[in-house]
């Protein structure tokens, strides 16, 4: 599939063409706002604290005197390099995984189901919730990202396992096995770059559950202490009740940013599955 | 088949146990009673030569001088009997107590809203996916993706702030009024009625989109099969074809993640509790965290594990009855 076609399919498929407009939107809020914007303000009692939105600060300011505008251009660019870097983790333990189960089969493959399986049934958020309470001073956004992909990997486990074996068992595999390619050749030159639409979907899948459990641990306070991320924005205005004290403008406008970045991931993992499964076109 | 569903069980249980056992003692050289002591020695002004004696006298009244493979041991067979100790930061209290106080809210709430949730977002999602039914419902497919990608809990802080704060119809926080105490009576179950409503509803609301988009995309698959084919070409009404034909064929995955779902009902949606302030496991949790209060934390943990390891295992025994192609004895086909 070249740019092109991408170009063509993307333009039928309205769904990822809003998703990753919603994504870039995000990106380059962070990008161009940060030219823009006095990042310095995102630090507390840099600003006037409790100011609604108006002209001079168009997000208004919290509690902190923190410049709402600046917390999100720093916090919305860290918020997404956690939730990319914990899905990337996740599916590439996936996808090697997956790559080994369903190549090597027979007893390898029956302990890495069994595991996945297993591993599935556990409550993911409150494991992390205990790992993270336990290590909550030493937490910084790598750390964050690590912890969370270290529960992230069974879903891509899963479903590339499934992929692989069935393009294992297709012609065109068993053609290059006659032909006297090896295993890795074959994995590398015939199995992966089919994999990749559905490595695709599953890495905004990845990318979106990983950024939900992070940003849920963060609104439970066992985020990175000191980062403007979405999520931390989130815990302070619910610590310090800002909805009942009428500051909208603290918990609305992190909601709106987490809800834009959620549906843009929702929607390109759906338009990318229909581009990797054209059985599933008919669904939505 | 059975034994070994069964040892799988117990392999997560005592995984579990054991991770909860080791992971606070991963934060290195952190020792809970002199933090403790400290925090108490700063507030109350304690003298400073008493303080080893203390932290030694309290290390052998919890058993924290023993080794740690006799720690381990001791702390198994306590797991095993559902005791998790005091609580760090309430200490005489037992966690089993504060977690017991908590549970009936939170199993409350989410029984009654999971249920909800799972009736009117299958059958959402089932209609969303049926060729003949009305246009305006097929249309309903979109909110109702939308929905599902919203997090539970910022659903709760948006309607806390409409329902709630600017149209005052239901009560900002907690189970029931400040003020009254619990009691067996009419007007104070009104009331505990009336403070979950708006959880109830935030959790509902998300919930109809997470089953419905599920059930959609089994629905698609299941219209296209032959024998909805042919039963609509014996000429079957339609409700008959939608109900006996293709829903309930589509239902099975539904029922596997209705028991998994089921099985968290001991936690509760975490952050929707505190958002609301709602007096479950959920906030207690949130709560134990503020206080760095390990034991809470782990009991709670470990609860919740125990829950759906035993809602799933369940359901595994259960799945031949509902579905007969699933059998326990043919070995590899489960």
């Amino acid at each position: 599939m070249n740019l092109r076609g991408l170009w063509l399919y993307a333009r039928r498929s309205p769904q990822l063409l809003v998703g990753s407009g919603m994504l870039l939107f995000l990106f380059l809020f962070g990008f161009l706002g940060s030219a823009i914007v006095d990042t310095d303000l995102a630090r507390p009692l840099s600003a006037t604290p409790r100011l609604p939105p108006d002209g001079h600060h168009l997000f208004g300011t919290d509690d902190a005197g923190r410049d709402l505008l600046a917390v999100m251009v720093v916090g919305v660019p860290l918020t997404l390099r956690v939730g990319f870097l914990a899905g990337s983790v996740g599916l590439g333990i996936g996808t090697l995984l997956g790559l080994i189960a369903g190549f090597v089969g027979g007893r390898t493959d029956g302990f890495i189901r069994g595991i996945v399986d297993t591993l599935l049934t556990v409550p993911g958020l409150l494991v992390l919730v205990s790992v993270a309470s336990a290590i909550r001073e030493e937490i910084s956004i790598e750390i964050m990202a690590l912890v969370v992909a270290s529960l992230s990997w069974m879903w891509p486990t899963r479903t590339i396992r499934a992929q692989v074996l069935s393009l294992r068992g297709r012609a065109f595999v068993q053609m290059a096995r006659l032909n006297g390619q090896g295993t890795m050749e074959i994995i590398l030159r015939e199995v992966l770059p089919n994999l990749l639409p559905y490595l695709a979907a599953s890495f905004a899948l990845a990318v979106s559950s990983a950024t939900l459990a992070t940003i849920s641990l963060e609104a439970l306070g066992l985020g990175p202490q000191n980062e403007p991320t979405v999520g931390m924005t989130l815990y302070w205005a619910i610590s310090f009740s800002a909805l009942l004290r009428g500051m909208w403008w603290w918990w609305a406008i992190p909601i709106g940013f987490l809800i834009t970045l959620f549906v843009g991931l929702l929607l390109v993992a759906a338009g990318l599955d229909q581009l990797a499964n054209p059985h599933s076109r008919r669904a939505t | 088949m059975i034994l070994r569903r069964l040892g799988m069980f117990l392999v997560v249980i005592w995984s579990a146990a054991t991770v909860n056992f080791f992971v606070p003692r991963l934060g290195a050289g952190r020792d809970p009673i002199r933090e403790k002591l400290g925090q108490l020695m700063a507030s109350g002004g304690l003298r400073q030569e008493g303080i080893e004696a203390m932290v030694a006298a309290y290390q052998a009244k919890f058993g924290l001088d023993q080794p740690l493979y006799v720690q381990y041991v001791n702390f198994l067979s306590d797991t095993a009997q559902l005791d998790f100790g005091y609580s760090l930061a309430n200490y005489p209290t037992r966690v089993w107590q504060m977690v017991g106080n908590a549970l009936p809210w939170t199993i409350g709430l989410l029984f009654v809203s999971t249920l909800i949730g799972f009736v009117l977002g299958t059958l959402l999602g089932a209609l969303t996916a049926w060729p003949k039914a009305p246009r305006w419902v097929r249309a309903l497919a979109l909110p109702m993706v939308t929905l599902s990608a919203i997090p539970f809990y910022l659903l709760g802080l948006i309607l806390l702030w409409v329902l709630a704060l600017e149209m005052g119809w239901f009560p900002l926080s907690g189970g029931y009024a400040p003020g009254t105490l619990p009691s067996v009576s009419v007007s104070f179950a009104l009331d505990v009625l009336h403070h979950s409503l708006l959880p109830a509803l935030a959790i509902v609301l998300s919930a109809i989109g997470l089953w419905g988009v599920g059930m959609r995309g089994m629905m698609v698959s299941t219209v296209s099969e032959v024998f909805v084919t042919l039963a609509e070409a014996n000429g079957l009404r339609g409700p008959t074809l939608f109900l006996r034909y293709a829903l309930r064929n589509a239902l099975l995955p539904q029922f596997t993640a209705l028991g998994l779902s089921l099985g968290y009902i001991v936690t509760g949606q975490v952050l929707v509790e505190v958002v609301f302030a709602y007096p479950g496991v959920g906030s207690l949790l949130f709560q134990a965290i503020q206080a760095s209060d390990y034991t809470v934390i782990n009991g709670i943990v470990f609860l919740t594990i125990l829950a759906i390891g035993g809602v799933t295992l369940l359901m595994d025994l259960l799945y031949p009855l509902l579905d007969p192609r699933i059998s326990h004895h043919r070995g590899a086909a489960a």
